[in-house]
This record gives structure tokens, sequence and C-alpha cells, in this order.
């Protein structure tokens, strides 16, 4: 979908965890707390008062008063969307929970877009987040369990990302979505999500070059997030086949830790990986005029705990956002 | 795309990183190595204390499951067991850790429904296998004894 009339970023934020704090992104970020409890008594409130920081962080920065919100679309990671909703309890803005996994800030960017550049509202915003904590509970062990981690697995951010779009303002703007297809390659590893998505952000991002035209070279960057190092191989080893050479490939997944330093695995993931980047790394650089053109293709792994016992396969999916710093 | 699920798995294989098996090995040896000799250093101590054999092996396998109690609170046991692996989860202090950690984890949930029905989510199974393969074994053990001369 190509708009006519781009919607405006007019404001972001990226709030993040102890670890995400030691990495390579820090210095991105509206703030960073050391302490992973966030001041509260479970980590399911930690991520929602994380993810309210955040929010009211993004609608400060970007002019808006809260009243003047007319949609806001959030997800995350913990079970019927509680980070979201609990967040928004203290929110007075029309609310659309949402659940992509680690694609939900790609969702909830290209639908809150979408309500901007067809009219239907003035001012949208998306917000996501994701605790390591909460997640590792909820699809793994519990976090003092002596487990073993694989090396293909990625380790969930303690993030959160939310942007404020409007349909006037100034640069960066969303020029375009692809909303992605679900695609399962048949992976049933839960240890290895980057190569479970890895098809659908191929998928996503040759039908985005089939309908517009443009080639990888067109674009200064294609973030994907968050393949990991596992998936963003196997993508661009997929890519090759059909004849589509990426040079300018990044994933939020390793750009947010030093996976040298940081025990990380295969690298980051959550839904506040790839939304934390968006906020912390790629915003800002299209807000100077640093990146022009760059496409924001965030993935997301669609299992649950108990498809995962019931040995299903996971499936995964991709959405996609063009960015230009230009109108 | 043109590609099969039985190629993509086999592309998966080649570009996923294998476990390191040698290095992984050689610290669950040692680890594991290093905790039951802490187990054998605690029964002759206790057995120098006058203990009787039975006695100093229960006290022994009672101190060590305090001790990855201890640690396990303490966040320590996680740790050495990103290391360790299999050197950590074998012994006794392995299983200790499988207990304590749900019952930290889940202490948030309330004393009954969080505590007290999540401890035994992961040693839960051991014991329900553990006990049945004991059983069979029992009976096996009844019928074998006597052309054992037992």
């Amino acid at each position: 979908m190509f708009f006519d009339r781009p919607p405006s970023v007019l404001g972001f934020a990226a709030v993040g965890g102890k670890r995400e704090s030691e990495g390579p992104l820090a210095d991105g970020f509206d703030l960073l707390e050391t302490d992973t409890t966030f001041g509260e008594k479970s980590w399911e409130r930690a991520e929602s008062k994380m993810q309210a920081i955040c929010a009211d962080l993004a609608i400060q920065k970007s002019g808006t008063k809260v009243e003047q919100l007319d949609l806001l679309f959030a997800g995350d990671l913990e079970n019927q969307c509680t980070a979201s909703n609990y967040t928004l309890r203290n929110l007075d803005v029309p609310f659309a929970g949402l659940y992509n996994a680690c694609a939900t800030m790609a969702e909830g960017l290209a639908l809150a877009s979408c309500f901007v550049a067809g009219g239907l509202a003035q001012r949208t915003m998306a917000l996501t987040s994701s605790h390591f904590c909460a997640a590792e509970r909820q699809f793994r062990f519990p976090l003092e369990y002596g487990g073993k981690r694989t090396p293909t697995s990625q380790w969930t951010a303690t993030a959160s990302g939310g942007v404020v779009l409007g349909d006037a303002g100034g640069p960066p703007y969303v020029r375009a979505v692809t909303f992605g297809r679900v695609i399962d390659y048949g992976i049933r590893d839960i240890n290895n999500m980057g190569a479970a998505m890895a098809p659908a952000a191929v998928s996503t991002l040759l039908t985005f070059f089939k309908d517009s035209g443009e080639k990888p070279e067109d674009f200064d960057r294609i973030f994907t997030g968050d393949l990991g190092m596992v998936g963003s191989a196997l993508m661009e080893e997929l890519c090759k086949r059909e004849g589509v050479l990426l040079n300018n490939h990044e994933d939020c997944g390793l750009l947010l830790y030093d996976r040298g330093k940081q025990e990380v695995g295969a690298g980051g993931s959550g839904a506040g990986c790839s939304a934390a980047v968006l906020c912390s790394h790629i915003l800002p650089r299209l807000r100077e005029g640093k990146l022009r053109r760059v496409l924001f293709l965030a993935t997301g792994a669609l299992m649950s705990p108990t498809t995962t016992l019931q040995k299903e396969s996971i499936p995964g999916v991709a959405h996609l956002v063009l960015l230009e710093s230009e109108k | 795309m043109k590609l099969s699920k039985e190629e993509y798995d086999k592309l998966n294989q080649q570009v996923s990183p294998k476990s390191r098996l040698l290095t992984d090995c050689l610290w669950a040896f040692f680890v594991g190595g290093s905790i039951c000799l802490v187990g054998e250093v605690l029964r002759v101590f206790y057995l120098s204390r006058g203990f009787i054999l039975t006695d100093a092996s229960a006290l022994t396998s009672v101190t060590l499951v305090v001790l990855s109690a201890v640690l396990t609170s303490l966040g320590w046991y996680q740790k050495l067991a990103s290391r360790a692996g299999a050197g950590t989860l074998v012994p006794i202090t392995g299983f200790a850790n499988a207990v304590v950690s749900p019952a930290i984890e889940y202490r948030v949930e309330g004393l009954v429904t969080g505590v007290g029905a999540k401890m035994f989510v992961i040693a839960g199974p051991v014991i329900v296998w553990g006990m049945l393969a004991s059983i069979v074994w029992g009976v096996v053990y009844y019928f074998l004894r006597p052309m054992l001369g037992g």
C-alpha cells in the first residue's frame, strides 16, 4: 500500500533495561532503567510500567496532548497482551490491542499509518514492549532454573518503543506498508525462531519489491527485526536463491546487543526489540537525514507454549514499513 | 519461494551453529565431578564425626540440597549451570534447583496457587516417571530374586 499523503512521524521514544543499557545502542535510548523490576513487585507489572513510561515520553516528545490521539495500537508478548492492556488502563485513549509476536511494532506502525493516510484519524500511535523476565517465565523456564541455552536461541529484549503519527508534520514519513502472509516452513525448534521467521521475511520483502518495482539498492538500509544471526543468514541465502542480493541488510536483534561481549545467543528478540531499535537508532537517523530511505521489516514467530508442547511447527509473519526522510 | 520444507531444513542445519560438544562435555565433567567431590568430602566428614554410613549419606544429600537451594536463591546456580549444563543438572543439586527456582518465580502468584501449584512444574515429571520406573523394577526384582539366590 502506497500513501499519497504519507503520515509524519511526530515523535518517538525508546525505553530499555539493564542489558540494553550495556549494548551498543544505549546512547539512542530515552530512558534506561538498570533495575529490571522498574520498582514493581512482578515482572508483568514491570513491563507495563516500562511501556507506560515509553508511551508518556513518546507523546510528550511529539508535542501531542493525550486527548488528541484518535487511536492507539499496542501489543506485547504476555498472555492476552496484558502489559498493553494495563498500560492503557491509565491512558485515556481509544485502544486496539495487537499480537504478532516480535512483528507487532511493524504491524502497529503499518495500521496506525493506514488510519492517518486514509483520513480516518489525525493522530495515531503504535506502542509495543517485551520484558525478558516476563517472557522467559511464560515461554521457557523460571529465571533461576539452571538450564543451558542453545547457540541458536535468542534473547528477549527488555525494551519498549512508541511512535506517534500525524497527518501533518516533519520527517520522517511512512511512505508505504506491506502486510505479510503467515508462512510456515516446518521449523519446530523454539530455540531457533530466526529460522522459523526468515521465510516470512523473504515472502513479504519479495512481495514489496514486486508491487513497487524497486530493488534492494534503492534503499539505504533494510532493517529486519529480529531474525538474529541464524535467521539473517537464512534470509540472505533465500533472497539470493530468488535472485535478490541484499548488501544493505541489518537486523535489529543483532544491533541491540554486542554478541561478542554480551551472552545473548543468536541475538535479541521480542516485541520490544525491533521497536526499541526503530526508536533509538533508525528514526533518529531518518530525522537527521543520515538515512533517507529504509525498509523496516519486523518478523514474528507465532507459536505459543501450548502449541510448542503439542509439537506444532512455528508459523512466521513479517510486516514491512517504508520510511523516508523526505516527503 | 520455490524451496521445499526439506531443502529449507537442510539449509537451516548448515547455517545454525552447533553446540560446542567438547567444551560443553569438559565443563559438565569437571563441574559435575566437583559437586560429587564436595559430596564425598561431606560424607567422609560426617563419617568422621561418628555418624553411621546410611545417616552420613542422607546428611550429605541434605547438605547438598540446602546448598543448592541457597545458591539458587542467590542466582548463582543458574550462572554456573549456563556453562556446566548436565554437570549441574544431573547431581541432586540440579533437582533441588528445579524445585526451588519455580517456587521463587511463582511466589508472586500466591503461596497456594503460585508456590504450591508450580513448585513441581519441572521436577514433577521426574518424580512421576521415576516412581513408576522404580515400581516396575520392584516387580521385576521380586520375580528375579529367587533365581538370583537372594
